[in-house]
């Protein structure tokens, strides 16, 4: 492999007790790229090596510089590399305050002479920390922290950053509280994200590309939106929570009945209110638990959300009462979970043209985050079919 | 011993405990870092020797450091370089029977302290640009704060109050190796009640003086700093 100054470009192998390592991938040097798998796949292990807080075989070339080679005998310390990492306790220094604990990355950065691109005004704006500056770590709540602990990451000028779970021991209202944030900064920096996860909602409502892990190895690996739509990955993105990602242009508010109006190439879509200005383009997770399917379009029925399309694929577990379907509805694809019985009444095949019915009480504040500006072109850069 | 005898033997017992407890806490860091951190199979063997002090009797200890320091052993190697015959009572030979004897308490604590910040804040640091030199200073140090309070208040008051180890390689001569302890006891040994007393009850107004401001002092920096 050559050194791609554009591409972050790894391969570790190796043993660590029981558990075993083999993995290489590629992923482009700007975006949020997932490392998602169960507990256990491997997919720390994969951060920490890339942090080079564990070592294993391998190569690391990120962006253009070789971090690890073994080969040449190149092993850079933790300290020695321009990366970001928030582990999933915020880890706050508890002897410095807020503002303290933010100069200590920024201060060493500035030393070795990196450029500062990230100014701290602007971080402690982005993540709402500036009233918390002269408290101490003690003193935030959860969420807080770990905006904190973000700020800190960003302002060692890191080229890369790297989250390992960042959400995962917070509870709901914490969740709730900073993914918003997360979101800003994927649209606001330039700098690449690995961040990783076992839950698909966080994956599939911040990342735009993953890798999927499983026992130490690679699954696969592409934008969220097309692995999310592969049927035959259900296992690892998860049968309660599998679901696709579609895109969605605001078109108005009705205010009566506290609905918003979308558009998804020329179908309308409506869900409870959000704050939204017209125009702004969402990503809305649908899951296939959520959809079901009709041969004829349906009267006198609550359900607002009635989209046309055609069937792509059906995948039917012998093992249990259901089948998964696929949906192509024009502009996207839609994933329907329903029983094997009903494929058998209804006659379902693929190619048969079908109504997804789609509840409005299915868009909750977890299922939609406004899409990245930056969104389309980055897939259109790193799809490679 | 006049009570303007009493002077020197303050003096002298603090300026020991002083330069005792400093060595112990520049020694003490490095071993106290390497208890805590080494992976080494052999490392409990190591802490078994620190600890010895502890358990051992004051007067074995201090037998075998009055060989050491005699004029037949080491020390009286190293004292014929200054052209003395031997570092046994001396003022020099008190400080390293002290250092010695007093390690588990300085170590200890340190060690406790340094294993209970654990890996993650010095990974942290390391992330933020840190090397293990610079991370050791700015984190571990300041995060093992509270076990260099305890291991220095052990420290000062243990050997302040050493006798067995102090008797063996010290004797008692005045303004070189005549501590309070020491004095104490001699002034006991001659009924002299009122001398007796009023080092014995300074001592303890001190100790417990020292104790409570340490305490105090630790408490309103823990408050501002965590």
């Amino acid at each position: 492999m050559t050194a791609d100054p554009h591409r972050i470009q790894a391969t570790f192998a190796g043993a660590l007790g029981s558990f075993s390592l083999d993995i290489a991938f590629e992923a482009p040097m700007r975006g949020i790229t997932a490392l998602f798998g169960a507990s256990g796949c491997g997919k720390s292990t994969t951060l920490r090596c890339i942090a080079g807080l564990q070592r294993l075989s391998g190569r690391l070339v990120v962006g253009g510089e070789t971090w690890q080679d073994d080969g040449a005998g190149v092993f850079l310390g933790t300290h020695k590399r321009p990366i970001g990492v928030v582990f999933q306790d915020a880890s706050l220094f508890t002897h410095l305050s807020v503002h303290k604990n933010l100069l200590y990355g920024a201060r060493r950065a500035e030393r070795s002479g990196a450029p500062p691109t990230i100014r701290s005004d602007d971080v402690i704006q982005l993540l709402g920390i500036g009233h918390l500056l002269d408290r101490a770590p003690a003193a935030l709540s959860g969420g807080e922290r770990q905006r904190v602990a973000v700020g800190r990451a960003l302002l060692s000028q890191p080229r890369l950053l790297l989250m390992d779970e960042p959400l995962s021991s917070l509870d709901q209202m914490a969740k709730d509280e900073i993914l918003p944030y997360f979101e800003a900064l994927h649209e606001q920096l330039s700098i690449p994200i690995l961040y990783v996860s076992h839950d698909i909602t966080e994956v599939a409502r911040l990342a735009d590309r993953m890798i999927i892990l499983s026992s130490g190895r690679k699954l696969a690996e592409g934008p969220v939106r097309d692995l999310l739509e592969r049927l035959d990955l259900q296992p690892e993105t998860g049968r309660f929570e599998a679901g696709v990602i579609l895109t969605a242009r605001v078109t108005g508010h009705d205010e009566k009945f506290s609905v918003t109006h979308l558009d998804h190439y020329g179908q309308a879509i409506s869900m409870p209110a959000r704050d939204l200005a017209t125009g702004t383009e969402v990503r809305l997770r649908i899951r296939a638990r959520d959809v079901s399917l009709a041969t004829r379009r349906p009267e006198s029925i609550s359900v607002r959300n009635v989209l046309s399309g055609t069937i792509m694929e059906i995948a039917e577990d012998p093992e249990t009462a259901y089948a998964e379907t696929l949906i192509d509805i024009g502009g996207g694809r839609l994933r329907a979970r329903i029983t094997r019985q009903s494929v058998a009444d209804l006659r379902l095949a693929p190619g048969l043209p079908v109504y997804a019915l789609v509840k409005s009480i299915a868009f909750d504040r977890e299922t939609l985050s406004v899409a990245a500006t930056t969104l389309p072109g980055n897939l259109s850069v790193t799809r490679r079919d | 011993m006049d009570a303007s005898e009493l002077w020197p033997v303050i003096r002298l017992t603090m300026e020991l405990a002083v330069v005792t407890t400093v060595a112990l806490l520049l020694i003490g860091t490095p071993i106290a870092w390497w208890l805590a951190r080494s992976k080494a199979p052999w490392k409990e063997a190591v802490a078994a020797i620190a600890a010895l002090p502890l358990v051992l009797p004051p007067t074995v200890l201090g037998f075998y450091l009055l060989i050491l320091l005699g004029p037949d052993g080491p020390g009286g190697w190293v004292a014929g370089i200054f052209g003395a015959r031997s570092l046994a009572f001396t003022f020099e030979g008190l400080v390293i029977g002290s250092i010695i004897y007093s390690m588990p308490f300085v170590v200890q604590p340190i060690r406790n302290a340094f294993e209970s910040v654990g890996d993650r804040p010095l990974e942290v640091a390391a992330t933020l640009r840190a090397s293990p030199w610079d991370a050791f200073w700015t984190v571990a140090v300041p995060l093992a704060r509270p076990g260099y309070v305890t291991g220095a208040v052990l420290g000062f008051a243990h050997t302040v109050g050493e006798f067995g180890v102090v008797l063996m390689i010290g004797g008692s001569i005045p303004e070189e190796t005549r501590v309070l302890s020491i004095a104490i006891f001699e002034l006991v040994e001659t009924l002299r009640w009122a001398e007796a007393h009023l080092l014995a009850g300074g001592l303890l107004v001190f100790s417990f003086v020292v104790v409570a401001t340490m305490m105090a002092v630790e408490k309103r920096m823990g408050r501002s700093g965590s």
